[in-house]
């Protein structure tokens, strides 16, 4: 496992933000996550040594939390809503159209590793439902043909690309 | 019915205003931190006063009182006190603290300060959920800003007293926005919520130390409340029911989007018909939940028989619920986090139930039987239901499965799984009852898929 040089500094000053190591577990986990797709066995263990915990403590929290990826997912993921509100408003739709226009279900990968749709929980942006996360960007109010209009930017190579980590500050 | 009132905007005094940015400079024009500044001269048992005569109650969902709160935390016990900000934001319909934190975050990160000098808290944390990577990059931007002004950091505008604030950022588990819960993620652990007593945060919290736990908009109201005097504050709302509120109104409106009132002095009426624009065209209101997913059902059309206090009773119209904290429980369900829901004449209970039972076995941490158990039976009845496999018992079953959830939990999740079921089959028990007869009907034209 490669570290950028920016991750390994950011890793560095995140743990001196708690009194207690172990509280850094999370931000570790995205900080990798961030740097290199996905959160693999080496990558517990690593978090594991740097927090002085055993991997058991980091291997029940990657499991736990639903945004913490075992595998590579998509250079694109595209997170649709399904709660309540979203789906009021046609949220199944938009996700529908994603996977036609993709060919994949969900969690899934495209065959070029470009791709994840995923059907995800509230995204607390429901006054426009329905709602869409690309990456870090949200799309609010996407109508199927909205949806399309995406994924067209995507396979022309313009929607979001995973975002570059922020400076260390 | 009487048009509704105006808007009282006080949390969302500039929010959507064109121009107003959320950088330090934009914040200070408009005379941000200038509350901070007069209040670090007082003492500090005089502002968790201020808090305390206002009346605050949590914006968050309990609703319980801010001041009450606070006062709870053990300032004996030698240990530093920590406060976190509750920026999880995670039950079904509810976004306002998304617009604070994309926004106006100043205005939070001044109401944190503010309720960290009340409490001498040194060190504060904001749990934001994990979904919100721009919102938690607006955050440490907005806390970087203070600090270099001197409103955050060491010896904070001179006045010998130091606090740090950090972003921590939640990775997609709802059960986060439980403060138990919330305490052991900001640990490094899984989020199961603790058992209370003994661990009540404002003795046994974080790292075991005394905590305090607010909302995000409830430690904007604080940054109000010092301001304008806690007697002030209590002016405003209803008596017990003070202050403003932030509905977000989402689902089959005309107009969906937050709206900030003075607590209880709207009705739910005024809001989804003149504020929201009514039904979209050629629907009918069928049924709304008032306070995020949890919250129990109403049912258009209605009525409750409430008590007044000196022991008579009163009719009260479903659409003439004013929206507070306790005529809302007063009428079996709560205003919660003010994340309202409304259904039209297009949506079948039974899909929408479905719906929101796939949500909370998805989210219940597994900790206790009850809700583990009792959360994915609920799904897989209305999931099999809508699926097309309904049978004569299942209003039965569900209401069986849901009864032997709420109590038998450390947290209340246990209540907020079980009362969908329970209250979409008190409310609307005939779709239940006769849904294995109608589903063999397809699901009429435009209306929307639920599960």
């Amino acid at each position: 496992m490669n570290l950028k040089p920016a991750t390994l500094q950011r890793i560095d000053e995140v743990i001196t933000h708690y009194p207690v190591k172990r509280s850094a577990t999370l931000p570790l986990l995205h900080l990798i996550q961030e740097d290199i797709g996905h959160i693999p066995d080496e990558a517990i263990e690593w978090v594991a040594d740097k927090l002085e915990l055993q991997s058991i403590n980091v291997y029940e929290v990657v499991t736990f939390y639903p945004m913490f990826k075992r595998k590579p997912v998509g250079r694109r993921h595209i997170k649709v809503c399904r709660t309540l509100s979203c789906a009021l408003m046609g949220g199944y739709k938009v996700c529908n159209t994603f996977k036609e226009e993709f060919g994949v279900e969900l969690d899934e990968v495209t065959p070029d590793g470009e791709v994840t749709i995923e059907f995800v929980e509230c995204l607390a942006s429901c006054g426009t439902a329905p709602v869409v996360m690309i990456n870090d960007d949200l799309h609010e109010n996407v109508t199927p043909e909205k949806a399309r209009a995406l994924a067209a930017q995507i396979k022309a190579g313009t929607a979001s690309r995973p975002a570059p980590p922020p400076a260390a500050s | 019915m009487p048009d509704a009132p105006q808007q009282r905007r006080i949390i969302f005094q500039h929010i959507g205003e064109p121009g107003y940015t959320p950088d330090i400079d934009c914040y200070l024009r408009h005379g941000g931190y200038e509350i901070l500044r007069r209040a670090v001269t007082r003492p500090p048992a005089e502002l968790r006063d201020e808090v305390k005569q206002s009346g605050l109650r949590g914006r968050g969902g309990a609703g319980f009182p801010a001041g009450v709160k606070w006062g709870l935390v053990d300032r004996k016990s030698g240990k530093p006190i920590y406060l976190i900000v509750n920026a999880d934001e995670s039950e079904p319909g509810t976004f306002k603290d998304r617009c604070i934190i994309h926004q106006d975050p100043h205005q939070l990160i001044e109401g944190v300060m503010l309720s960290c000098f009340a409490n001498d808290v040194k060190q504060a944390y904001i749990y934001i959920r994990g979904e919100m990577p721009e919102g938690a990059r607006i955050l440490e931007r907005a806390i970087a800003e203070a600090r270099a002004k001197n409103f955050a950091g060491p010896n904070i505008l001179g006045a010998g007293y130091s606090c740090e604030i950090h972003v921590h950022r939640g990775a997609g588990a709802y059960i986060c926005g439980e403060e138990t819960g919330l305490i052991e993620s900001l640990e490094g652990k899984r989020a199961n919520p603790r058992i209370k007593p003994p661990y009540f945060p404002a003795v046994l919290g974080l790292y075991q130390c005394p905590t305090i736990v607010n909302n995000v908009e409830t430690l904007c109201h604080v940054k109000h409340i010092i301001g304008m005097g806690g007697a002030a504050y209590a002016k405003i709302g209803t008596p017990n029911n003070t202050g403003t509120r932030v509905f977000g109104v989402s689902g089959h409106v005309r107009r969906p989007g937050a709206y900030e009132y003075e607590c209880g002095k709207i009705t739910l009426g005024q809001l989804l018909h003149d504020v929201c624009g009514g039904p979209l065209p050629g629907r009918k209101f069928k049924a709304v939940i008032p306070g995020g997913s949890s919250a129990k059902v109403l049912r258009f059309g209605e009525t409750f028989t409430l008590k007044n206090k000196d022991g008579s009773t009163r009719e009260l119209a479903m659409e003439d619920i004013p929206l507070d904290f306790d005529t809302l429980a007063a009428c079996g369900t709560m205003g919660g986090s003010g994340g309202i829901i409304v259904m039209d004449d297009s949506v079948s209970m039974v899909e929408a139930l479905a719906n929101i039972n796939a949500f909370y076995a998805h989210e219940s941490c597994g900790q206790c039987t009850p809700c583990r158990e009792g959360s994915l039976w609920m799904k897989r009845i209305t999931t099999r239901m809508v699926r097309g496999a309904a049978r004569p018992e299942d209003a039965a079953l569900l209401k069986s499965v849901a009864g032997q959830i709420p109590g038998r939990t450390i947290c209340a999740m246990g209540e907020g799984c079980a009362w969908p079921t329970q209250s979409f089959l008190e409310k609307f028990g005939e779709e239940f009852a006769s849904y294995h007869e109608t589903k063999t009907t397809p699901r009429p034209a435009g209306a929307p898929q639920l599960v």
